[in-house]
């Protein structure tokens, strides 16, 4: 049974405060991904404690890098069902994971940070392992 | 690292791999230890043989993406356990 929508809205206005783009629907996930060119970070957002009280603000802290990914989105696992298991579509051979995340360079996975590198861990841990990321594949002359 | 679950041991939420006493490894998404048992939540049970990847290859797969949750939850007895580490310490 999904969350309290209560419960999960400070959760996904974390989000979407530092501009990530709300995707609940499964058709709203597809016209997301085939937006065009360049890269692309889907979170898959959760209500776990244990887990994604580390994942938001280590993206937030991630995100004051200066080389960020062209476009922002994400799903909530638990809640929007139907579009999470889209965004999941879109990696489909990496098991799923909440709270995850997944940078995609021209449609194409180039990594993915799943829950039990996030867990447990500070969110400056977290935000470092993202702008290493950022800076390998989003930099204007990543290959 | 706890979580704000006081009445869980230490691990409870945490993602773990569970080397268990026949050779087997199981990992997933650790639930409760005590004296008598560990339970496992989203798990895979890796066991070597043929057709199955070496236990290595299949920890370092593990290690980057996960595993696919087959188990939904698996109580394991303490006399069958050698040993319960942190996923994320072999990611590291």
């Amino acid at each position: 049974m999904p969350y309290s929508p209560l419960l999960v809205k400070p959760m996904r206005e974390e989000l979407t405060a530092i501009g990530f783009e709300e995707l609940m629907t499964a058709e709203q996930v597809d016209a997301w991904v085939n937006r065009g060119a360049g890269t692309a970070l889907l979170v898959v957002n959760s209500v776990c404690g244990c887990a994604a009280g580390m994942a938001r603000p280590g993206l937030r802290i991630a995100l004051e890098h200066s080389v960020r990914p062209d476009r922002l989105g994400t799903v909530f696992a638990g809640q929007d069902l139907e579009a999470t298991a889209r965004a999941r579509a879109c990696f489909a051979d990496v098991p799923p994971s909440s709270p995850s995340m997944a940078l995609l360079k021209d449609g194409q996975l180039v990594y993915f940070l799943p829950r039990h590198r996030i867990e447990g861990r500070a969110a400056e841990e977290v935000a470092a392992d993202l702008r290493a990321c950022f800076d390998q594949h989003c930099a204007a002359d990543a290959a | 690292m706890g979580t704000f679950h006081q009445h869980k041991h230490a691990l409870h939420g945490i993602t773990v791999v569970v080397e268990l006493a026949d050779g087997g490894t199981v990992v997933g998404r650790c639930d409760d230890i005590d004296d008598h048992q560990v339970i496992v939540l989203d798990a895979d049970i890796h066991r070597p043989g043929a057709g199955e990847p070496d236990k290595d290859a299949y920890l370092a797969r593990a290690a980057r993406f996960g595993v696919w949750p087959r188990h939904g939850r698996l109580v394991i007895a303490r006399a069958d356990v050698r040993a319960v580490e942190r996923l994320g310490d072999l990611a590291s």
